[in-house]
């Protein structure tokens, strides 16, 4: 028993309450916010030291034991990427402060930016698979207030659609957890996973429950087919929110197909889990297609997450060691490259005034640093070592060749290199080439804009060149995937 | 357009009050039977919107010059600050504990804190069902 672990989701949700009682006081709302922000980091760096020394860290809320009681588990997986979320909230949030514009802070953007942490956290956190359904309403409810913060008529129109969409998959998603209370009698997850791993003969019904997990997960997650709603409605938003959608909300629906395909629904895996790698591997193809189809800076970007999501389910579907740890720093990766990528597109687009990739050139000229930092960027999105991109794919690669799925790793090869293509694209044309706009011309500067960018390259840098350092904590995290025992020692019997 | 809502607003004078007594008594009633902060929350908010149809906005603004956005964070800030408090006593987030004490005229009560929860749930409900609808009908 341990109140630590509810510290990263009380952090923000306590922030956003009292950022309520002051929405016009926009200074010392940035203030606070920032406070949280760091205070957040902190919290989380302990507790991964924590966990480190003393494995899982599960809090029965209520003092209600477990499998009766909700629980919250703090392991390496869930807090690792508690962790990259807190990071990547603090530069989205600085690079708000100079973006959004002081009539949107006026209606709640902080709080609500806030409460939105607070559900991908939470979602993280959670060992339970109702309250995970619970802390997934929290986040959308802030993501639907944020989509359309602001109300432009590119907005008004996206956040309608990215509204219906998850309302039915949240629908699906309760049905989904009512299909499996029925069926196993629980919904903590160490239990499920107890009960499900001591099947002996098979159960065709779990088989049907997962893949309707997949159904409700690959909507949130972006998996293919169900990817049709999130190009349109992540390039509507402001870059600041853009950011944090991109960087953060699908890997919540990626996550939670990682946690139920790894210590859930592990009776049936050559079917759920071939299906999850065929899927992973058109996700790959279909995003990359989107990206290289497209001129505007911001849906080439957009379709890159779509990308990130198949090579981070390839990584689950291979139930390998090498596979899982390669998903693990993968998805981590992305979460810190794909906010940067944002911020830095935000960036052009300010500066260029256009998000069209045929209207923009030459930038490069007077933002040297802004160029730089999106070229390192996208070597590290591409995977050229030492970048943070590269020990990821290595090590699906690897998972992949183990588990002999030859053919969807050529898949994620060419993937990769198209992948480049698209993004190399925005750097050729929109920072190289005649230089169309003269200092006084252009459309905003980059005040502010360039810190936050810059702490999230460096991240990426340091994870590629401190591999060797993160590289137990993804062993650990891995190991626990890999062998459910652990996860349910820890949670079931203390 | 002018109607003639005299029946509306006298049973309106009458009725509020009997919503608002019982709401109150469903709200105490939620520690074991059916009740609770949520439902007595709705009634409240109910008893007051009957108030906004029999009478206007402007006039509930006068009785109630609360920002109900401010009642919601407070409900918030009620309903974590008692998870907080478990803090103190060194037990898992949200605990709960009662008791029994003896008042003067009510004689032996059960208290809980799960009630100081509960509060905060109230206020949330109330604060959110009237913002909605003062947002929805000051529009027209």
């Amino acid at each position: 028993m341990t109140n630590l672990v509810i510290l990263p989701i009380l952090i923000p949700l306590l922030t956003g309450v009292i950022l309520l009682f002051i929405p016009k006081k926009i200074p010392f709302q940035k203030i606070l916010s920032l406070i949280s922000g760091f205070l957040l980091i902190g919290v989380n760096i302990f507790l991964i030291l924590n966990i480190l020394n003393n494995g899982i860290q599960s809090l029965e809320l209520g003092g209600w034991q477990p499998p009766f009681g909700i629980v919250l588990v703090g392991d390496m997986l869930a807090v690792l990427l508690v962790t990259t979320t807190s990071i990547v909230s603090l530069a989205v949030l600085l690079f708000s402060f100079y973006s959004i514009g002081a009539e949107r802070e006026k209606f709640y953007y902080y709080p609500f930016y806030q409460f939105l942490i607070t559900g991908v956290i939470g979602a993280f956190l959670t060992g339970d698979i109702f309250n995970l359904f619970v802390f997934f309403e929290v986040m959308l409810i802030a993501s639907y207030i944020l989509i359309v913060h602001g109300g432009t008529k590119v907005q008004l129109r996206e956040s309608f659609k990215y509204v219906l969409v998850n309302i039915i998959s949240s629908a699906l998603f309760v049905i989904g957890v009512a299909y499996l209370y029925a069926v196993t009698g629980t919904l903590n997850m160490a239990h499920l996973s107890e009960r499900i791993g001591s099947l002996e003969t098979g159960a065709p019904i779990l088989t049907v429950i997962a893949i309707l997990f997949l159904i409700v997960f690959g909507l949130k997650g972006a998996l293919f087919p169900l990817y049709f709603w999130l190009p349109a409605s992540y390039a509507a938003p402001p870059s600041a929110i853009a950011a944090i959608f991109g960087a953060l909300l699908t890997k919540v629906g990626i996550y939670s197909i990682f946690r139920t395909y790894s210590i859930v629904f592990i009776h049936d895996t050559g079917y759920t889990h071939q299906i999850l790698a065929v899927l992973a591997a058109i996700t790959m193809l279909g995003g990359v297609i989107g990206a290289i189809a497209h001129q505007d800076v911001k849906k080439i970007l957009v379709y890159n997450v779509i990308v990130a999501v198949g090579f981070v389910l390839f990584g689950v579907a291979t139930l390998t060691e090498a596979g899982f740890m390669g998903a693990i720093y993968y998805l981590i990766h992305d979460m810190v490259i794909k906010g940067a990528l944002f911020l830095m597109i935000g960036a052009m687009v300010v500066v260029a005034g256009t998000s069209h990739l045929k209207e923009m050139s030459g930038l490069i000229k007077h933002h040297p640093k802004l160029g730089w930092m999106f070229f390192t960027a996208t070597m590290a999105l591409v995977g050229v070592p030492p970048l943070s991109g590269f020990i990821g794919k290595l090590l699906l690669v690897q998972g992949g060749i183990d588990s002999g799925q030859y053919w969807i790793v050529a898949v994620m090869m060419l993937t990769s290199l198209l992948v480049m293509y698209s993004m190399i694209r925005i750097f050729l044309n929109g920072f190289y080439g005649k230089i169309i706009l003269k200092e006084a011309d252009q459309y905003g500067t980059t005040k502010g804009l360039l810190f936050p960018c810059a702490i999230l390259v460096a991240v990426s840098v340091f994870l590629g060149l401190g591999a060797q350092a993160l590289y137990p904590l993804v062993a650990t995290a891995a190991e626990t995937l890999l062998q459910p025992e652990i996860y349910i020692d820890a949670v079931l019997k203390e | 357009m002018k109607s003639n809502d005299v029946i509306l607003q006298t049973a309106t004078k009458v009725v509020l009050f009997i919503i608002l007594a019982f709401s109150v008594f469903i709200f105490f009633n939620g520690h074991h039977e059916p009740g609770g902060g949520f439902i007595g929350g709705l009634m409240t908010a109910s008893a007051i919107v009957l108030l906004m149809l029999a009478y206007d906005l402007e006039m509930v603004k006068r009785i109630l010059p609360f920002d109900f956005k401010v009642v919601t964070a407070a409900g918030l800030l009620v309903a974590i600050g008692t998870g907080l408090g478990s803090f103190l006593f060194g037990v898992p987030f949200l605990s709960q504990t009662f008791d029994y004490f003896t008042f003067p005229v009510l004689g032996e009560l059960e208290l809980a804190t799960a009630l100081l929860f509960d509060i905060g749930v109230y206020l949330v409900v109330v604060g959110v069902t009237l913002t909605i609808i003062q947002t929805i009908g000051e529009d027209q």
